[in-house]
Formats: C-alpha cells, sequence, structure tokens
C-alpha cells in the first residue's frame, strides 16, 4: 500500500477493463513523472468524454452533436443500414471505406447468462426507424462469436418477416474473436462479400 | 516420438528435477508416494495442457511457489527433428508456453507436439464411473487427435449455458419462453452436431482396436474370439443408438443437426419445465458391452480392468492415424495383473516407441529397459546408482 494520492490513481486505474495491479502500478508511476500539463490534458479530455460525449439519436453511435458526423452526411445512402453491437464495430468497418450507407449500434449483443435479451439491445429503436426511414437493405455485421451470431439470427429471422433484404457479412472472419480485432482487410473482404440471408 | 528429457521445477512435490530419458521402455522404481506419478502426470500435462488426477492447477504447484515449470526436449515427425516444449504453470495468472523457445500466444497451442496416452488406476472409472467420465474420456482422445476439437467443445458448453439460462428463466416466468430461444436451439443443434459427428466417428475407430487389445490381454494374441467380445455404442440423447462398425465413415454433420434440432423441439415443453437442456452431446453415453451384458455392472474387477487397458491401448491406435505415434505412460499398472496378463501387456509395447511405466516393484514388470530409482524428490538411472 503506498499513501495518499499515488494510492488512490493505482486503485482508479485497477478498475479499467484490461488494466491488472501491475500495470496500474506502472501507469501511475509513469504519471508521477510527466509533466504537469501533459497530466492536466489527460485529465481533460477523461472529463470531456464525459461531458460533451453523448450518443447520436438516430444510430445510437457516439456523437459530439445531436445525431453523428456519418448520419449527418448525406452522401451516405440511407437505403443500405448496417446493425453492429457497438460503437468501436462502426470504427473497425469505416476503416475499411467499404462501406457507404448508414449505421445502426444494438449496444450489446444478446446473452441470456448476462440478462441481456432483445429488450436490452435497441432494437425497438431500430424498428422505429425502419418505420420512418426508407430503409431497403438491412446488412447484420455482428461480431464471429456465438452471442453474435444468436443476435444476427434473431434479427434475420424478425427483418424477413417485415420483407427487407437482408444480409450478413461473411464469415472467414477469426471465430470466436471480436469484429474490432478483425484486421481491415479481412473485415473489407467479408464485407465485400456478404450473403443475402 | 518420444522424449529425449524431461525438466521440472516446483512441481507437485519436485524442486527441480532432471531426467535423461530416450526411445524404448523407461521404468520409473519406488516406494508408493515418492514421486512416480509426478512425473508422469507431468508428461500428461505437456501433452495435453491439463492433469489426469485433479481438475485445477493449483495442487500441481509445489507447496510455497507460485509457479512450475514443465519442459521436455523430444524428438518428433518422421525425421525425428529436436522439439522443445515448456509450459509455466501459474494457477493464481496467466500460464504461459514456449515452442522451440519461441512464446506461444496460449498455452493450447504448445500442446498437441507431445503426444501420449496414459493410463493409471483412476482409469477403471472409464468402465465403472458415470457417463460423464467415458464422455471426458472422447473428448480428451477428440482434443488430441484435432486441437479444433476443443475449441468446438468451448463453444457447446457456451451455447449450452446461454440457452440453460433461458429456459432457467422461462421456468421461472410460469412457462413464457423468451423469443430467441428458437435462435439458440439452432445455435445448440448446429455446435452439438460437430461434436457429435466427431465423437461417432472416433468411436467407430476405437470399436475394432479395443476388443483386438482386450482379447489379447485376456486370451493371447492367438486366443478364440469366445463370447467375451467388446462391443462399443454411441448413445444419442436424441434416443438413436449408434453401434460402432470399424467401417463405418463419418456421419453427415447436416443431417446430425436436424436430428438435435428436432429431438429438441420435441422436449421443449419438459426442458421449459425443469428448466435445463434435456438434448446434446452433454448427455450422451459411450456404451461398452462384453458379449451380450453391459460392462458397467456386470464385468468383474479383472475384465473392467482389461477393458479400461484395452480403451487406452487403442487410443493409441486412433492418434497414431494421424500423426506421430504417441508415447504410452502406464501408472502403476503391473501390480494389478496377473502375472499372465503382465506378459500379455509386456508383448504388446514391445516395439512401441517409448513406453513410460512406474512400478513399486521392478520385478512385476516383464520388460527390458532402462530402470530409474525415484525416492524423495530424486531420480537416479539405476546403473549411475551402482557405477
Ligand atoms: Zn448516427
Amino acid at each position: 500500500m503506498y499513501e495518499g494520492p499515488i494510492q488512490d490513481v493505482i486503485e482508479e486505474l485497477g478498475r479499467l477493463p484490461g488494466v491488472g495491479p501491475k500495470s496500474a502500478q506502472r501507469i501511475a508511476f509513469h504519471l508521477l513523472n510527466v509533466e504537469r500539463a501533459d497530466a492536466q490534458r489527460l485529465a481533460d479530455a477523461i472529463v470531456a468524454v464525459k461531458d460533451r460525449v453523448r450518443f447520436c439519436a438516430r444510430c445510437f453511435n457516439v456523437a459530439e452533436a445531436e445525431e453523428c458526423r456519418i448520419c449527418r452526411d448525406a452522401r451516405r445512402d440511407p437505403r443500405v443500414l448496417c446493425v453492429v453491437e457497438e460503437p468501436r464495430d462502426l470504427m473497425a468497418i469505416e476503416k475499411t471505406s467499404e462501406f457507404r450507407g448508414r449505421y445502426h449500434v444494438l449496444g450489446g449483443a444478446i446473452s441470456p447468462i448476462d440478462g441481456v435479451g432483445p429488450e436490452q439491445l435497441r432494437v425497438k429503436e431500430l424498428m422505429a426507424r425502419l418505420g420512418e426511414e426508407a430503409v431497403e437493405e438491412i446488412v447484420l455485421a455482428m461480431s464471429p462469436n456465438i452471442e453474435g451470431e444468436a443476435t444476427a439470427s434473431y434479427l434475420a429471422r424478425t427483418l424477413k418477416a417485415m420483407d427487407l433484404r437482408v444480409s450478413r457479412i461473411a464469415s472467414g472472419l477469426p471465430v470466436g474473436g471480436d469484429l474490432e480485432y478483425a484486421d481491415e482487410v479481412t473485415l473489407g473482404r467479408a464485407f465485400a462479400g456478404r450473403t443475402e440471408v | 516420438m518420444h522424449l529425449e528429457s524431461l525438466s521440472v521445477v516446483d512441481w507437485r512435490s519436485y524442486a527441480s528435477t532432471d531426467v535423461a530419458l530416450g526411445p524404448g521402455v523407461r521404468v520409473l522404481v519406488g516406494p508408493n508416494a515418492q514421486g512416480k506419478t509426478n512425473l508422469l502426470e507431468a508428461v500428461h500435462y505437456l501433452a495435453t495442457g491439463a492433469s489426469h488426477r485433479v481438475a485445477s492447477d493449483a495442487p500441481l504447484v509445489r507447496a510455497g511457489a507460485s509457479a512450475a515449470v514443465l519442459r521436455a526436449q523430444a524428438r518428433v515427425g518422421e525425421d525425428a527433428r529436436r522439439a522443445t516444449v515448456e509450459i509455466e504453470v501459474r494457477p493464481g495468472g496467466r500460464s504461459r508456453a514456449q515452442l522451440n523457445g519461441q512464446p506461444q500466444r496460449r498455452v493450447a497451442d504448445a500442446v498437441g507436439v507431445v503426444r501420449a496416452v496414459l493410463f493409471a488406476p483412476e482409469d477403471l472409472a472409464l468402465v465403472r464411473g458415470d457417463p460423464s467420465d467415458r464422455r471426458r474420456f472422447l473428448d480428451g482422445l477428440l482434443a488430441q487427435r484435432r486441437p479444433a476439437y476443443a475449441a468446438a467443445r468451448g463453444e457447446y458448453e457456451r451455447v449450452l449455458r446461454q440457452r440453460n439460462q433461458l429456459l432457467k428463466d422461462a421456468r421461472r416466468r410460469a412457462g413464457r419462453v423468451d423469443a430467441t430461444l428458437a435462435d439458440w436451439t439452432d445455435a445448440l443443434a448446429r455446435a452439438g452436431a460437430t461434436l457429435l459427428a466427431a465423437r461417432i466417428a472416433v468411436v467407430h475407430a476405437l470399436a475394432g482396436p479395443t476388443a483386438a487389445a482386450y482379447r489379447e490381454l485376456l486370451a493371447g494374441p492367438t486366443g478364440p474370439e469366445a463370447a467375451d467380445r467388446v462391443g462399443l455404442a454411441y448413445e444419442s440423447s436424441t434416443g438413436r443408438r449408434i453401434a460402432a462398425e470399424p467401417e463405418a465413415g463419418v456421419p453427415d454433420p447436416a443431417e446430425l443437426v436436424e436430428e438435435l434440432r428436432t429431438a429438441l423441439v420435441e422436449r421443449g415443453d419438459e426442458e421449459i419445465e425443469r428448466g435445463i437442456t434435456l438434448v446434446g452431446p452433454h448427455r450422451d453415453e459411450l456404451a461398452l458391452a462384453i458379449g451380450e451384458l453391459p460392462a458397467r455392472g456386470y464385468a468383474s474387477h479383472g475384465e473392467c480392468w482389461s477393458l479400461a487397458l484395452a480403451l487406452r491401448l487403442a487410443s493409441r491406435e486412433v492418434l497414431r492415424e494421424v500423426g506421430d505415434e504417441p508415447i504410452v505412460v502406464l501408472d502403476d499398472v503391473f501390480a494389478e495383473l496377473d502375472v499372465t496378463r503382465r506378459a500379455r501387456l509386456a508383448e504388446r509395447c514391445r516395439g512401441f516407441e517409448q513406453v513410460l511405466i512406474s512400478a513399486a516393484v521392478d520385478e512385476d514388470v516383464p520388460l527390458d529397459g532402462v530402470r530409474y530409482r525415484v525416492r524423495g524428490g530424486t531420480v537416479i538411472p539405476l546403473a549411475e546408482e551402482v557405477a
């Protein structure tokens, strides 16, 4: 146990995902050595993300305004909607430059052991958008793990019943991985090779 | 394949020990509880990434140490090239592994270079134990045969947990079923069919070698094929019984998906009532019969022992079909057999690339080979001790 603020920082860092006690200690002592201005910039950025960033009212991507940059971009094709689990998956697809439509972020995947069903995801919001917007095709881009599969399977079934064209990005992505970890080439190819279900 | 040397550090009772090995028969001799089994357990761990005696890693590390290190020098492949496998077993954290000095991403990536089939007294449970003991046997063999099997099994278990949670929720809500149950049923049928196809195929492959090994142990290689013929069958929770036939091929997974799905739907109401998945590879059984009678419950102690040993010897044949010849590890087996069967087991082991044996009494093992004395955490080749 260290004394005072250094112990506070270690404990706060240790609460972050993927940061173990050893890393927390290393980062804390690194922070002790940086310039005050650098520490201030980090602190400001953390506060700003809480104060300024919110979710897009349309697609639930992270946004700085009422709607996100993509939803406001008139060049994006409103007829094609890509459904993803998290904003980070959206970012992974954007990096491939293969997709020119818009997105819908569910906020997770179906997982009964975590108490997550369709009601806990933004499925209701997706259905509402389909009623209001001129969407013709839905691309399901869930993570290639079993929760992602189940989510895609549920959505495909529900959306097909509404007479929409539904496709899924081709598999060939590493099974059990997260979409965001797929490298850009693999993901781009998966996108180009999406199959109608 | 065979091991040229085995080193263990902070493993079980050992602080640090190196054992020079080599092809052929190697017998570890010493009183019980002096560490013979611990060394054989290390070989099993290097081959599978797990102990054959305990489910968790904690008991494997010497009291007071935070990690154990296992290291084997091996000769592998047809060209007998050198390979080094090292696993650092760290129960409190992430275990690490190296292959030829290169750190691997996961321990699973380093196991499989050392291939071994181990027979221990606990294996009596293969015949006398619960269906889960026999499922574990099949799954362990398949994971060694094809690394992808272990991943498929992990995936199945996760789908099963998810689906069971949904069924439990439905039971709590007086039978009101979540809209996604159909999707999880689909996922379970697909993941289950992968395991089912592999298991049925391996039971077919085991049938001939198991019957042959059992007959040899009982009656000698030229003995008559009597009413004590061993039969294997895979009993699926879908209600289908698949008798093992050595010539049968691998079943079509697509048909198995349908079979599982149909059975799951049929028992849907019962599943919701009980809040648990009632159909799938997690409820299947490998049925063993001697003559017309199920081995479990009818076979004598000696017959059970011989049948369990026959299953392990058959595993060696099944593994040999798809890669390096595995090491045969016999932990404390000879003492349990009468003189005739000792001689027949010894006969069977002649010609194996490497056989590692533990025994309390040297004379119980009627095989030529290098002897090691194991006592109080030290291992000394017997010739050296004399010198
Ligand atoms: Zn948006």
